[in-house]
């Protein structure tokens, strides 16, 4: 009577309230089936982590306009890894240079999508994503 | 912490949550709204830490400003004035009927409790099945009761049965009204009240909340003077008190946590097994609803009954015909015409 | 129908002739999802030429603000800027204002819009990153050294901790010696929206009204050339509303506002003349230039109809218009110009009294010095080559366009009338009403695109695969984090500590009584205290404000 739904959990790391993204993505992740805790505005890397372990989420997508995710993108990684959730799927998007992206992708983020990508992109990625990873813990 | 059972299996994360580990305690409530094989192992070996949390259901319709009296509430429990408590919160949100996902929004509203390590918020879709639900919802619970909550608040939009369902296994239900939105007669038609062991009446500094307030003692003294069942049912003529605040200027939540203390007092005033009784009495709810729902998932879970069923249909049979048919088969001759025949032992 | 072919009217014989023609596979609605028809003639527009549109400079504004419009005076062009230290921004201001643009407007960065010093922990990775910096009144000195305030016109976009900022500014002017009687300018201070949609707040709804109007009595007494509000619209439709709500909530707010002055006891007409508009620029052109020609003529009625204003500058709309940000695209960002373009035409022809233009690479940084001057040029090439600001309001008469200013005025009613009827702004703003209006256009615009019902070249059309688009990035180094957490040190060490702390004290001790906040933040400005230490004390006396849960 397994019943299991991929959680995933949409936060705004730092100072800046553009919120149309993450609720235009967290809004189509419902609508794709899966259980969407959204974190609210500014926060901070340890809110984020705690929130994740208290949900007990699949996934963590961290929306940043601000220019600051090379800062805050890395402390959320780590205070994750300190809440023994170092292998929640970690992605995110905003206005994020490439050889960012590329940096991050190799520090612990898993994927980072940038402006004009399509919510069905996401909504499959994260699926495929998950999807491994239960096979994997089942086997 | 000394294991000795592996740290992923059922007693290994039972373990680790009586020795408060947090990681441990979201993996399990995760556990039991999946209804994962393995968490009823991981519940017996919870059992014996379990019955010290005090479990309040708020609930109400919704706009009533449940999360920000949950938040209040949090705040304040965990203030000296209320002896520092260890709270734990189940918010819980409908699911889509369409696509089963959900949109959980309710941390949005209890942000300063997110940094508190004595504080922990989960946040729970219905999903589809309603014995489902409220039986993920009361093993969460109890899940958090044995990580060593003291106090537990419960928050449910009050609409549908399942909602129901979870407040009735919580020891004290709240429910919160505010004028305008959360019209009072729509909720005493809607049969709110009848759950209700304290009502608050939220944003009290808007137009029409004394009227509202007003309107609710009324209503809850009638209902108390007429309901004999419900006088002999409880053994005290617990008067329903209608508390005003307002939970987004902080107001009143004192009065609100006094409000449910009391209500634990008498409880606890009907002599020694006060308590256990009336927690005893949701426990077998908790059996019926458990049943229910091991039996739903065993009798339809392989496609031949269902395949008989439309088979004897279309040989033109009755749909009671049917029904008892199958019961008959299951349990012995006769079993359908019994239960059917006797009024329903369970409202 | 008539029987015989031959009795067909030349309408009836378009019909039939368009009934059997060819006809796209796409919507044809406008950006904000209105369904248009195919032509429109003289049964779709107002018949009252005089009540609807009435000569330029006179009621109800609906072709403008000015008798000549451009042919007296251009727009101002003003581009929006700031990043990194005060130093670096004084720079490029600087560069801009030799490049002939004709008023300054300033980006802060996101601790400053919040109201955090550049040294508070939650301000770590934020500092100067999408503007500039400004902890204090010596911030703000460095940031306009050598630029003279009393010629220059300054727009400063920052809200929640707008008051404070306005004193620095004041403040600022004092030190250098110029009356601020004569310094002229416009504050954003619009906190309504930033509930709605921006998102960039510091207290809750009713103390933050407070200070706006506050603001509103100081500026009537000492700044009289300096604009108390910019009434925009510019966010909500950022964050997805269609121009239809734009129009309505951006006006909404506005009428807040004056209903909140005049019960403060100030008289609309001493106060409404200085309050402006911002607006948006997005991709549907017809659409757009209506929107601002139905804003115009509903304030005029609004304000001399229901407010009773006497004074015509009260009942006049002006606004200020920035291209849409979100229109521009990563992908091909060259492609940005074009639109950018096309966004500050619509503006022009719709009356615009100043503009700012988007650079190409918005989406992928803050601008480079390249992509602010192609901006800026786009706008002076529409001045100057295009011919447009020959005719006042050339656009007036076109069926179409006087159908859609209609229309977006009438959606705005129903608007005002729901609002009303949800118990005002802030009651809806509480519900959470007003975003999830935003939210749910958002969402649909986005599933629009994705099921190219909406085309974005270079998105979902004429696409060029994973290519990268070759374009500079602009940074901002860690240096300015480092170098401004120095100079804040610096200054408080060398500030006279009792005097700060006595102005601190004085700002709480305000908060509970009606004394004119901006005149204690003036005051403040002087002694040093630094705009954290200033919003850390309204934070503690008037609360934090929590979003509604809106999802």
């Amino acid at each position: 009577m397994s019943d299991r739904k991929i959680r995933v959990l949409i936060a705004k790391p730092g100072l800046d309230g553009h919120d149309r993204g993450a609720k235009t993505v967290a809004t189509v992740l419902r609508d794709a089936g899966m259980e969407v805790v959204y974190s609210g505005l500014h926060q901070t890397p340890e809110m984020i982590a705690e929130a994740a372990l208290q949900e007990d989420v699949d996934v963590v997508g961290l929306s940043i306009l601000s220019g600051a995710h090379m800062s805050l993108f890395p402390r959320i990684r780590e205070a994750l890894t300190a809440r023994d959730m170092g292998d929640v799927l970690l992605t995110g998007g905003g206005i994020i240079p490439e050889e960012d992206m590329t940096a991050l992708e190799g520090d612990g983020f898993s994927k980072l999508f940038g402006p004009g990508t399509r919510t069905t992109d996401i909504v499959a990625w994260i699926e495929t994503a998950v999807n491994e990873r239960w096979a994997r813990e089942e086997a | 912490m000394t294991t000795s059972h592996p740290k992923h299996s059922a007693k290994g994360y039972a373990e680790r949550v009586v020795a408060g580990d947090r990681r441990a305690l979201s993996r399990l409530i995760s556990w039991a709204e999946n209804g994962n094989r393995s968490f009823p192992e991981a519940l017996e070996a919870l059992y014996p830490s379990i019955g010290q949390a005090w479990r309040v259901g708020i609930t109400g319709p919704p706009g009533a400003g449940k999360s920000t009296l949950v938040n209040e509430l949090a705040l304040a429990l965990r203030s000296t004035q209320f002896g520092q408590r260890e709270v734990g919160i189940l918010a819980i949100d409908p699911s889509s009927p369409f696509t089963g996902g959900a949109l959980l929004g309710d941390r949005i509203r209890m942000e300063e409790l997110t940094g508190d390590k004595h504080v922990y918020i989960r946040s729970m879709a219905s999903r589809k099945s309603h014995g489902g639900m409220a039986r993920a919802g009361v093993d969460a619970c109890d899940v958090m009761d044995a990580f060593g909550m003291e106090r537990i608040l419960i928050e449910t939009v009050g609409v549908g049965q399942a909602e129901y369902d979870v407040m009735g296994a919580c020891d004290t239900v709240v429910v919160v009204m505010c004028p305008g939105a959360g019209d009072g007669v729509q909720a005493m038609k809607a049969g709110i009240l009848e759950v209700a062991d304290v009502l608050v009446v939220n944003k009290s500094d808007q137009a029409g909340a004394e009227r509202l307030a007003d309107d609710l003692s009324e209503a809850v003294h009638t209902r108390a003077i007429r309901s004999d069942e419900w006088l002999s049912e409880t053994g005290d003529a617990w008067s329903v008190p209608v508390v005003l605040a307002s939970a987004g200027k902080g107001e009143n939540i004192d009065k609100v946590l006094e409000a449910v203390a009391a209500h634990r007092a008498m409880l606890a005033s009907r002599g020694a097994n006060g308590l256990e009784d009336a927690r005893r009495k949701k426990r077998v709810a908790q059996v019926r609803r458990v049943v229910d729902e091991v039996l739903d998932e065993r009798v339809w879970s392989t496609a031949e009954l269902g395949e008989h069923v439309e088979d004897a249909l279309a040989k033109g049979a009755t749909a009671y015909g049917v029904a008892n048919e199958v019961v008959d088969q299951l349990l012995g001759a006769g079993a359908l015409a019994k239960t059917s025949n006797k009024p329903s032992a369970n409202k | 129908m008539s029987q015989t072919s031959t009795e067909q009217s030349p309408r009836e014989l378009w019909e039939a002739a368009l009934a059997k023609g060819r006809v796209r596979d796409t919507d044809f609605n406008t950006l904000s999802g209105q369904e248009v028809k195919t032509m429109y003639g003289p049964d779709d527009v107002s018949p009252d030429y005089d009540e609807n549109l009435g000569y330029p400079g006179q009621f109800p504004y609906t072709r403008g603000v000015h008798p000549s419009m451009y042919r007296g005076r251009l727009w101002t062009m003003r581009q929006f800027a700031g990043f990194g230290t005060a130093a670096q921004t004084n720079e490029r201001f600087r560069f801009l204002l030799e490049h002939g643009q004709t008023g300054l407007s300033t980006a802060f960065d996101f601790p400053t819009l919040m109201g955090y010093d550049a040294d508070d922990d939650i301000s770590l990775g934020e500092v100067g990153q999408v503007g500039v910096s400004i902890s204090s009144l010596k911030d703000m000195e460095t940031l306009f050294e050598g630029i003279p305030l009393e010629k220059v016109s300054t727009s400063m976009t920052i809200n929640g901790p707008a008051p404070v900022m306005l004193a620095f500014y004041i403040a600022c002017a004092e030190r250098q010696g110029v009356d601020p009687a004569l310094i002229s300018g416009t504050i954003q201070n619009d906190i309504l929206k930033e509930y709605q949609a921006q998102h960039a707040w510091l207290v809750p709804p009713e103390p933050a009204l407070r200070m706006i109007t506050d603001v509103m009595g100081y500026c009537a007494k000492h700044t009289p050339r300096f604009n108390t509000i910019s009434i925009s619209g510019y966010h909500i439709r950022e964050a997805g509303s269609t121009a239809a709500q734009e129009l309505a909530f951006t006006l909404a707010n506005g009428m807040e506002y004056v209903r909140r002055g005049v019960a403060s006891g100030l008289d609309v007409d001493d106060f409404a003349p200085r309050l402006s508009f911002f607006f948006d620029s997005h991709l549907d052109f017809f659409e757009e230039v209506s929107k601002f020609r139905a804003a115009r003529r509903i304030w005029a009625r609004k304000m001399r109809d229901e407010f009773g204003a006497k004074n015509p500058k009260s009942w006049m709309l002006r606004f200020h218009t920035q291209t849409a940000g979100v229109s521009l695209t990563a992908q091909q960002p060259e492609n940005n110009i074009v639109r950018t373009a096309i966004e500050a035409l619509a503006a022009v022809l719709g009356g615009t009294q100043s503009l700012h233009t988007n650079s190409m690479d918005e989406t992928l940084s803050l601008p480079t010095e390249k992509a602010v001057k192609i901006a800026l040029r786009t706008q002076q090439i529409i001045a100057e080559e295009h011919e447009v600001t020959n005719v006042v309001d050339p656009l007036a008469g076109s069926y179409f366009v006087e159908a859609e200013t209609d229309r977006l005025e009438a959606d705005a009613e129903a608007y005002f009338k729901e609002i009303d009827e949800r118990g005002g702004v802030v009651a809806c703003i509480d519900a959470g009403f007003i975003q999830r209006e935003i939210h749910r256009s958002a969402v649909t615009y986005q599933l629009a695109v994705e099921r190219n019902q909406k085309k974005v070249v270079g998105v979902n059309i004429y696409d060029e695969g994973d290519q990268k688009p070759e374009i500079d990035i602009h940074r901002i180094g860690d240096h300015v984090e480092n170098e401004q957490r120095a100079r804040l040190k610096e200054l408080r060490a060398n500030r006279n500590e009792a005097a700060a702390q006595a102005e601190l004290a004085k700002i709480r001790a305000a908060c509970d009584t009606d004394e004119n906040l901006l005149e204690r933040f003036v005051a403040a400005a002087h002694a040093d205290c630094t705009l954290g230490e200033i919003c850390n004390v309204l934070r503690d006396a008037f609360g934090k404000y929590k979003e509604p849960k809106i999802l």
